[in-house]
């Protein structure tokens, strides 16, 4: 019983990792109907400019915030550069323009920092909590999660900038008329999902280790829990995240070993999908004829 | 004119062809295997582009098919004694069932949703090959080495030629059989489901049959070109047929050209050759050369290789009947 407690716990830990992910993929999705391939790597180069800080000798929660400005920067400066001009291309060659920014990071993290795995301090105490359950950076780990969340929750539901922002998701052309710049809206998605992502990265790198394909598992668990939740709904890629994660932990612990994990959490995630094609919270749509 | 453009047409696929023929004698072994694997590559984005090109079923999972195309045929060879040639139409005929039975689930879900669902299969088939219980066969994490065939007896040719040859054949017939089918009823069927599935089913087509059967269909060309990859590369091993494979199936397949017979030759030649080109340029990362001509390719020919070229043709063609009008 207290086996199986801690694989839960343990799963929500990572499952909050899966479910910052998600989000920062639901933010993209939301405002552009696009899937982001390259959000973990985007958030793998955002974590090792927070390792390179580190390594220079500033303190890691000022760390913390630098990294995620300049995600924020950089993934609001990727869209204007770079997405920008695909904006109007069919959707497949929109998700190869992601799937080369996800190679071009990759390959430019392992160029500059190596293929080597680095370690990766964590900011909570060393010490487990609830009497050896759970990691102190496990608890954290779901905390911080839990807070990005509301921050979002209460900037999309009381500022206007995040009403703004709705609006043009949910009907870009008479947002426009309404004098809303769609397009800065769209690159302010961007820059909020890579600065998601950047936390995503800096809590998961001290589980995972550092290296540049540290995020290819952890996408393709985000992808499944954002489909899962329903990838229109911020609160449903999180329920979905940790979901997935609690799924992966327990069957690869109990039931199948953790070499047949992957293969079966996405089973599992399809096995769902069938029953509810979109997603658990994901909105039906009727199409008209 | 229309006629005179049908003729030039059928004068540069002839051309083409022959092209395609007197590559191997002209070019080095090495090269020679290359392009074979182009020409295999060549098979699977066309099957691919069955589906997700002429039906709007965006799969992730061909790699999976592919792998199921190559290990039939190595099973079939190694355990079976089976001759090389024979193995190509059953590990086509393997991957029709398994495509199509894997097509019926695959009904309810769309877009992303499939994609996730098809990439799932590709990411556990690696998993599944290695699986201790049918070890006995695909010979587990070392997979089955396969001896390269000798030409027939009095064909003058050695062993990389023949090989280049038949792939060639066999790319041959698959092309003119795609076409065909793409410009008969059931290729309309799959183009009408895809550009409007509520209109072509109130027209009286079968959704769940079609559908499934252009996933069937779909994963016979890539069975067929599994098959063929695993004779010419000699090895088969689970570690071959990742999630990577999949993706550089899909990469293939949009700078080709989506729903384009051509585009699957041009979407070869860029996965078969781009990545060499690539290292050349730079060996520390290659991969983001590589990825920088996967963007470039995707702002000049948004619709594909394919694409840009329909339109520069037609904007010639346009411009010289212009110019004819006014002489």
């Amino acid at each position: 019983m207290e086996a199986l407690l801690h694989q839960v716990l343990s799963g929500l830990a990572t499952g909050g990792i899966y479910a910052s992910l998600a989000l920062a993929l639901v933010m993209i999705y939301r405002s552009t109907n696009h899937i982001n391939f390259a959000q973990g790597e985007m958030a793998m180069f955002s974590t090792y400019l927070a390792w390179t800080l580190i390594d220079a000798g500033v303190s890691w929660w000022l760390v913390f915030l630098m990294t995620v400005g300049a995600s924020f920067v950089a993934g609001m400066a990727i869209e204007r550069l770079l997405i920008r001009p695909v904006e109007h291309a069919p959707l497949l060659t929109v998700v190869i323009v992601f799937i080369g920014l996800l190679v071009i990071f990759n390959s430019v993290a392992g160029w500059i920092y190596s293929y080597t795995i680095k370690s990766f301090p964590s900011p909570f105490p060393a010490e487990p909590v609830f009497g050896g359950l759970m990691s102190a950076h496990e608890l954290g780990a779901i905390g911080v999660t839990l807070v990005v969340l509301l921050l979002l929750y209460l900037f999309f539901q009381f500022t206007p900038l995040g009403l703004a922002m709705r609006a043009v998701a949910q009907n870009p052309a008479s947002s426009r008329l309404a004098g809303i710049r769609v397009g800065w809206m769209l690159a302010l998605g961007w820059g909020l999902a890579a600065a998601i992502g950047a936390v995503a990265g800096m809590m998961v790198a001290p589980v995972i280790y550092l290296d540049p394909n540290m995020m290819s598992g952890v996408l393709l668990y985000a992808f499944a829990a954002a489909l899962m939740g329903g990838i229109d709904s911020p609160g449903g890629a999180v329920a979905g995240g940790f979901i997935v994660g609690v799924v992966e932990n327990v069957m690869g612990a109990f039931v199948i070993g953790t070499e047949l994990k992957l293969t079966v959490a996405l089973l599992v995630i399809i096995g769902v999908l069938l029953v509810r094609p979109s997603g658990l919270f994901g909105k039906v749509f009727v199409t008209r004829v | 004119m229309a006629r005179q453009a049908r003729w030039w047409q059928w004068l540069g696929l002839l051309a083409a062809l022959a092209l395609l023929c007197a590559l191997p004698f002209a070019l080095s072994n090495y090269r020679t295997f290359q392009f074979t694997l182009a020409l295999v590559y060549a098979i699977v984005l066309l099957g691919l582009n069955i589906l997700t090109g002429y039906n709007g079923q965006i799969s992730l999972g061909h790699g999976a098919f592919y792998a199921i195309g190559a290990y039939t045929a190595a099973i079939l060879m190694d355990k079976f004694g089976v001759p090389y040639w024979a193995t190509v139409p059953l590990a086509g005929a393997v991957c029709l069932v398994f495509g199509f039975l894997f097509g019926l689930p695959a009904l309810r879900l769309h877009g992303h949703y499939l994609a996730l669902a098809t990439f799932a299969l590709a990411v556990a088939m690696p998993q599944i090959l290695k699986y201790k219980g049918i070890e006995e066969w695909t010979g587990g994490v070392q997979g089955i080495v396969i001896l390269k065939p000798d030409p027939p007896a009095g064909v003058a040719l050695n062993q990389d030629q023949w090989l280049y040859l038949l792939t060639l054949a066999v790319a041959v017939v698959m092309f003119v059989l795609a076409w065909n089918l793409i410009h008969s009823r059931v290729g309309r069927a799959w183009m009408a489901l895809r550009d409007h599935p509520i209109a072509a089913e109130a027209m009286g087509i079968n959704s769940a049959l079609y559908k499934a059967s252009a996933f069937g269909i779909s994963a016979l060309y890539t069975g067929v070109a599994g098959a063929l990859g695993a004779i010419v590369v000699q090895f088969v091993a689970p570690d071959s047929f990742t999630g990577v494979l999949s993706i550089n199936f899909l990469i293939g397949l949009v700078i080709g050209g989506l729903a384009s017979i051509s585009g699957a030759v041009w979407g070869a030649l860029f996965i078969q050759f781009v990545p060499n080109i690539a290292d050349h340029i730079s060996k520390a990362a290659p991969w983001a050369i590589y990825g920088i001509f996967m963007i470039a390719f995707a702002y000049a020919m948004p619709t594909g290789v394919a694409g840009f070229l329909r339109l520069a043709w037609s904007r010639t063609a346009r411009r010289t009947a212009g110019a004819r009008a006014q002489a």
